[in-house]
């Protein structure tokens, strides 16, 4: 049968395709550039084996989705991201939202926050509430959460360095509003790892950082086991510039790194591998992002279940939130990035997300407007709504070309991590910077390629038009609003009980030294309003500092 | 006749933003342009940027800025180098600026201030220039 096919190809080739002209195509993978052939035949995968390469959803290996029903059971779900500068807005915000119905709470916090500064440091003054709320002490905290029972929604909050203190105030509001741990459900993304690389929110070196991760996921597995503790993202390092080969291959590397560490303290990967989530984004070739889903899910149950030895088929399940990736978007002629947008949510739909993140068509030179938020999640609605696209499961699969291409990028994805795992492992191979540069070496090409034009991007470098481009309009945070936030944590500072927090710190510290799980000591601390600075400040006492390599 | 010096530039990322894509490809770019060039890291302080500016003896100091705290942070590179004495260099800003506010930026000291999706030979051409008339 194949080699009958091949012939026939063969032939077709030679009589038929000879005479027509064609440009040459290239799949845009790795940076290493892939040839794509003009036409995928049976013959292109006669060395898949159905049964155990696709399968069928909801069964290992997850090639065509984690769910047996995907959407025809249930839709992805339709996250949509935005940050306020106090507490006070966003629990505002908080409550319109669930007045909608939306019981799906997200949080993004301002830069001192995540870098781990209180809003009253003057060294930082700038850039207090200016990406997103600014959480200094648990009353902060407890303001964001007023009026909001945490049994009855779930909230993702976007934090890294400090995502084990956040964790430990969000748990500490719940105690005080009498809700159990129990009955706590939401999401922190706590993927250190990738900050170094790609994000830079990192606070800490890696290898304690790296024990604040797996205490946190110790202790949501014990005590609050509704609760996410980690989604690891590939995402970051994408729009950073990385390929879509090294997006997959960095996340999977750092996933391993956080399984190993886990499995360490003798927790057996079937009790904690379930509550593991991961995070992509998504670009403008169509159908490589497709495959892109597609591979990951087989390549990562493989992991799972050979590396791992699990059994569980739901520790083996590629659970994954993706997004509409900002790079990609111009200032030159902006609605074009409607277009585009468009593009990368069907992506993420077709590839068989469990949530989508479209972004603003404006995200990339103002704060979005009402208007420009909504029509992202009104990009996602139509396509779910009217298209059609959601009425059978993983609709591509059995193309040729998804199916060579899913293989392909698996392929592709292994050898890159091989060849990384011989050089080192992923914390060391961070230590040394050589993720990075990997990485920044692609990024260079791919921002010289677009500027040079070789890239088309349309509107920017071809077929640009006369219109001038929108105006850049930069958020300027309420300056009364930050004050305000400024004031109440030197307040809460002033009126606390000081010698009880100094006491939580010294034992946090002790702790710190040994090797005990830091959390009871992070939630101790955090009820004596001890603040997020004091907190980071007494842990790099111990842990120290980490400072980029040299580029 | 003796060779001509190579330009020397200080890109520097000062403040808590961790977009540092632009700041790398900044660093590339003028390295291949034949200059030296020395990349300061994500988180820098102000005074340490300015410390290293004159240790390293450059002719050029490029910050990128992608927080929105461009004008708050450049108030201070500007009082900071008065202090410590930085003294003549070429000063430029990159990051995502509104045009209304670049007459600001300049008025705080700053030679060239540059958006995202600017071409990097204007920059490599507004660095020579820029240095020859430093002398």
């Amino acid at each position: 049968m194949k080699e009958k096919i091949t012939k026939k190809k063969d032939r077709w080739r030679e009589k038929c395709l000879s005479q027509a002209p064609y440009r040459s195509a290239k799949a845009e993978l790795s940076g290493v550039d892939v040839d794509v052939d003009i036409l995928y035949t049976p013959d292109s995968i006669a060395s898949i084996d159905y049964p155990q390469d696709i399968g069928f959803p909801g069964e290992p290996p997850f090639t065509r989705g984690i769910y047996p029903s995907m959407y025809r059971g249930r839709l992805w779900t339709m996250r949509q991201y935005s940050g306020f500068a106090t507490a006070e807005e966003s629990n505002k915000r908080f409550k319109f939202l669930m007045d909608q119905g939306n019981m799906g709470l997200s949080v993004a916090f301002d830069l001192p926050t995540q870098m781990g500064f209180d809003s009253d440091n003057p060294e930082i003054e700038e850039e207090v509430g200016r990406v997103g709320v600014a959480i200094s002490t648990l009353k902060d905290m407890e303001i964001l959460f007023e009026g909001i029972p945490l049994h009855k929604v779930t909230t993702s909050f976007t934090i890294n360095g400090i995502a084990s203190i956040i964790l430990a105030m969000y748990l500490a509001v719940a105690e005080k509003q009498g809700v159990p741990f129990t009955e706590v459900g939401g999401t922190i993304q706590n993927d250190i790892l990738k900050e170094y690389v790609a994000r830079g929110t990192y606070i800490f070196p890696p290898r304690p950082s790296l024990r604040l991760i797996v205490d946190t996921i110790e202790y949501c597995m014990k005590e609050a086991p509704r609760f996410y503790p980690i989604s690891i993202s590939g995402g970051h390092f994408r729009s950073g510039g990385a390929s879509l080969i090294q997006e997959v291959a960095f996340m999977m590397l750092n996933g391993i790194t956080y399984i190993e560490a886990v499995l360490a303290r003798g927790i057996d990967i079937d009790e904690f591998a379930p509550r593991l989530s991961y995070l992509f984004v998504t670009q403008l070739n169509l159908f490589e992002e497709i495959a892109k889903f597609r591979a990951s899910r087989r390549l990562w149950a493989h992991i799972i279940k050979e590396r791992f030895k699990a059994k569980d088929p739901r520790s083996m399940m590629f659970r994954v939130y993706a997004a509409g990736c900002g790079d990609v978007l111009t200032h030159a002629e902006p609605e074009n990035n409607i277009v585009r947008l468009t593009m990368m949510t069907l992506a993420g739909i077709l590839g068989g997300v469990q949530s989508f993140f479209t972004p603003a068509y404006d995200e990339a030179y103002e704060i979005p407007t009402e208007k420009s938020a909504l029509l992202g999640l009104r990009t996602q609605q139509i396509l779910a709504y009217e298209t059609g696209i959601t009425n059978t499961v993983d609709p591509l699969g059995g193309s040729y070309y998804i199916e060579w291409l899913t293989s392909k990028i698996e392929n592709e994805v292994r050898k890159y991590m091989e060849e990384l795992e011989k050089k080192g492992r992923m914390v060391e191979l961070i230590e040394r910077g050589f993720i990075q540069n990997e990485m920044a070496r692609i990024a260079y090409e791919k921002t010289k390629k677009k500027l040079s034009g070789e890239k088309v991007v349309v509107g920017l470098n071809k077929f640009q038009s006369a219109q001038a481009r929108e105006k850049l309009q930069i958020y300027q945070p309420d300056r009364e609003a930050i004050s305000k936030q400024i004031a109440r944590v030197k307040r809460v500072k002033a009126e606390r009980d000081n010698e009880k927090v100094h006491y939580c710190l010294k034992r946090l510290e002790g702790a710190a030294k040994g090797t005990e799980n830091l959390m009871p000591y992070l939630l101790e601390t955090v009820k004596a309003y001890g603040s997020v600075e004091e907190i980071v400040n007494t842990l790099r006492g111990v842990f120290g500092e980490f400072r980029e390599p040299v580029m | 006749m003796m060779e001509k010096q190579a330009i020397r530039v200080l890109i520097a990322k000062p403040g808590l933003d961790g977009h540092d894509r632009g700041a790398k490809f900044i660093v590339r770019s003028l390295r291949d342009a034949g200059m030296e060039v020395i990349y300061t890291g994500l988180h820098q302080r102000i005074p340490e940027i300015v410390r290293a500016a004159i240790q390293e003896d450059v002719d050029v100091v490029g910050m990128s800025i992608l927080s929105g705290a461009y004008i708050d942070l450049t108030r201070k590179f500007s009082a900071e180098s008065e202090r410590q004495g930085l003294g003549e260099r070429l000063i430029l800003v990159g990051g995502t600026i509104p045009e209304e506010d670049v007459p600001k930026l300049k008025a705080l000291g700053v030679d060239g201030v540059f958006g995202v999706e600017t071409d990097i030979d204007e920059i490599i051409h507004f660095i020579r220039e820029g240095v020859e008339k430093l002398g």
